[in-house]
C-alpha cells in the first residue's frame, strides 16, 4: 500500500539513521512511502509556546500537500506525528480553527479538508497492517539471546491514546517478541526524555536520562530502542555528558528500533545507517552475531 | 457549593484561559486531586504544580501565573493529560499559559521562550529546522558559556554527518511566508 512519507526535519540530518533504516525496511516490507513534495518543519513544541494559530497553520500546509490518491501518512517521528495529528483533530473538533486554518492555507493558495489524511506510525503500521505472520515470514536473522528495552517515550503514546497503552504501550515489545528477541520488562518504556529540556536546564534533562538508561542496565538490556529522534538524541548524544555529571559510567547503544528490525530482516549493517550513534552499537551487534554462531555450531 | 458557571464569572482569568484553550471550559472541572503534579516528570522544579496553578487561575490571579516558572517546566509530555480523572487538557493550558506569558512579557526564569523564539524564526525563514543555526543563535545570545561545553558534543554530531553547516531552505519558501503572515493577520499575534 501507498503511504505518504514526512520524514521531518531530524531524519534530515541529526537522524538520517532513522530515515535510511525505515526506508530500507518500508520496502522490504512493500510500504510503498511517497515523500512529501516540499514538506517543511513542523514547529515541534516551539510553535504552540507562541502562537496556536500560526502553528496550526504551518503543520496543514504538509497535510494539504499530500497527494490526492493517498489516504494514510506515515510520520516516523514521534513529535511530528503528533502535531500532524493533533491539527487534524483541532480542525476537526472545531468549525472555528477549521476556516482560520483554511483561510490562512488559502494565502497560500492551499486547502485542507480534516480528516481526509489519516497520520500513522510506521510501528502501528507494521504492527497492525502487517502484522505478525507477514513479519515473522521475514525474519532471517531472528534475534535469539539480544536483550532489548523498548523505549516510545510520550508523544507518541500520549495523548493521541488510541494507538496503544499510553503509560505501558506494547506494540514494539510484541514486535520484538515475534522477532525472537528478549523483551526486557522496562518500566520507564512510555517516560520522557525531558525533550528539549538538555539545552535549556541540564540538571533537569540529565536526572530523566539517568533514569531512563539506569532502568534499562538494571533489566541487563544490551541495547534500548528508539521510535523518536528526540529521544534517541538525548539518550545517545548526551550519554556522555550524564556520565560526567553523575560521574556514572553508561556506555548503552540507543539505536532506531528500525535498526535493528533490518538486521533480523537480513538487510546489511551499512544499509541501515549504523555507525552514526555515539554509542556504538555496532560492536555489540557483532558480538551478538558471535554468540549466535557459536550456539549454532 | 459555588456555580462553576459563577465561578468562571468571577475570574476573568479563568475566562481567559478557558477562551485561548481548545477544551480549555474542562478546567472548572478541577478536583485539586494532584494527579498531574505527581506524574509530573519534572514537577519538583515547578514553583506550583499544575493543581495550584488552576486554584490561583480560579482566584484570578493573572499576574502571579503568568511569571511563575512552572509552564515552562512542562516538555509536553501529556503523563499528566493522560491520567486527569476530569479529562482537562493540561498540556494544552500549559501551551496557553506559554503564549500569554510571552504576550505580557512575562516570561522569566526560563530560556524556554528564547529557545522557542530561536527555533520558530529558523522555521520562517528556510521552512526547515536548522540545527547548528539554531544551537548557535540561542547558546551565544542566551548562554555563550555552555556554547564551550557544547562544541566536543557538536563536533562529534558533525563528525557522524549528523550536522549540516548550511541551512536548507524549501522550494514554497514564499508560499509558507503567506501562510504564516496570514495567520499572525487572523490571530493577532505579533
Amino acid at each position: 500500500m501507498k503511504y505518504a512519507y514526512y520524514p521531518g526535519c531530524s531524519l534530515e540530518v541529526n537522524s538520517a539513521a532513522y530515515d535510511i533504516s525505515v526506508r530500507a525496511v518500508a520496502q522490504l516490507l512493500s510500504i510503498e512511502l511517497q515523500e512529501i513534495d516540499d514538506w517543511n518543519c513542523c514547529g515541534a513544541t516551539e510553535y504552540f509556546s507562541q502562537d496556536e494559530l500560526t502553528a496550526c497553520a504551518v503543520i496543514a500546509r504538509n497535510l494539504a500537500l499530500v497527494d490526492d490518491k493517498v489516504e494514510q501518512l506515515i510520520a516516523p517521528c514521534a513529535a511530528c506525528f503528533l502535531n500532524l495529528k493533533k491539527t487534524d483533530k483541532l480542525m476537526s473538533d472545531s468549525a472555528e480553527m477549521n476556516g482560520r486554518v483554511n483561510t490562512c492555507l488559502a494565502a497560500g493558495g492551499l486547502s485542507y479538508r480534516p480528516g481526509r489524511v489519516l497520520v500513522r506510525h510506521l510501528l502501528d503500521v507494521i504492527h497492525g497492517d502487517i502484522g505478525e505472520a507477514a513479519v515473522r515470514d521475514k525474519v532471517v536473522r531472528p534475534l535469539t539471546g539480544l536483550r532489548v528495552a523498548p523505549y516510545y517515550g510520550c508523544q507518541w503514546v500520549r495523548p493521541m491514546s488510541d494507538v496503544d497503552n499510553p503509560e505501558y504501550p506494547m506494540k514494539m515489545d510484541d514486535l520484538f517478541t515475534w522477532l525472537g528477541a528478549e523483551v526486557v520488562d522496562y518500566p520507564v518504556k512510555a517516560h520522557c526524555c525531558g525533550g528539549h529540556m538538555t539545552q535549556i536546564s541540564e540538571p533537569q534533562a540529565f536526572e530523566l536520562i539517568r533514569r531512563l538508561l539506569q532502568s534499562a542496565v538494571d533489566a541487563r538490556a544490551d541495547m534500548i530502542l528508539c521510535m523518536c529522534p528526540m529521544c534517541q538524541l538525548n539518550l545517545d548524544a548526551y550519554q556522555g555528558r550524564v556520565n560526567g555529571h553523575f560521574g556514572a559510567e553508561f556506555k548503552l547503544p540507543i539505536i532506531f528500533f528500525t535498526q535493528l528490525l533490518g538486521i533480523a530482516f537480513g538487510i546489511a549493517p551499512e544499509q541501515l545507517g549504523f555507525g552514526k550513534e555515539i554509542v556504538a552499537a555496532l560492536p555489540v551487534i557483532k558480538a551478538w552475531l558471535g554468540r549466535a554462531a557459536a550456539a549454532v555450531a | 457549593m459555588i456555580d462553576t458557571a459563577e465561578r468562571a464569572h468571577s475570574s476573568s482569568f479563568l475566562r481567559e484561559v478557558i477562551r485561548e484553550t481548545p477544551g480549555g471550559e474542562r478546567i472548572i472541572h478541577c478536583l485539586q486531586c494532584g494527579s498531574c503534579g505527581g506524574s509530573c516528570p519534572n514537577g519538583p522544579d515547578m514553583q506550583y504544580t499544575p493543581r495550584t496553578l488552576f486554584a490561583m487561575i480560579n482566584s484570578n490571579k493573572r499576574t502571579e501565573v503568568l511569571s511563575s516558572n512552572t509552564m515552562w517546566c512542562c516538555v509536553s509530555c501529556y503523563l499528566c493529560t493522560t491520567r486527569c480523572p476530569q479529562s482537562i487538557p493540561i498540556t494544552d493550558i500549559m501551551y496557553c499559559l506559554k503564549r500569554l506569558a510571552i504576550r505580557e512579557g512575562l516570561a522569566k526564569d526560563s530560556d524556554a521562550p528564547a529557545l522557542a523564539k530561536t527555533f520558530t524564526g529558523l522555521l520562517d525563514r528556510y521552512g526547515r529546522s536548522f540545527e547548528l543555526g539554531l544551537a548557535s543563535r540561542f547558546y551565544l545570545f542566551n548562554k555563550p558559556l555552555a556554547l564551550l561545553r557544547m562544541g566536543p558534543l557538536g563536533l562529534s554530531m558533525f563528525t557522524r554527518g549528523r550536522m549540516s553547516l548550511v541551512p536548507k531552505k524549501i522550494k514554497g519558501i514564499e508560499q509558507l511566508q503567506a501562510i504564516i503572515k496570514k495567520a499572525r493577520q487572523v490571530g493577532g499575534a505579533s
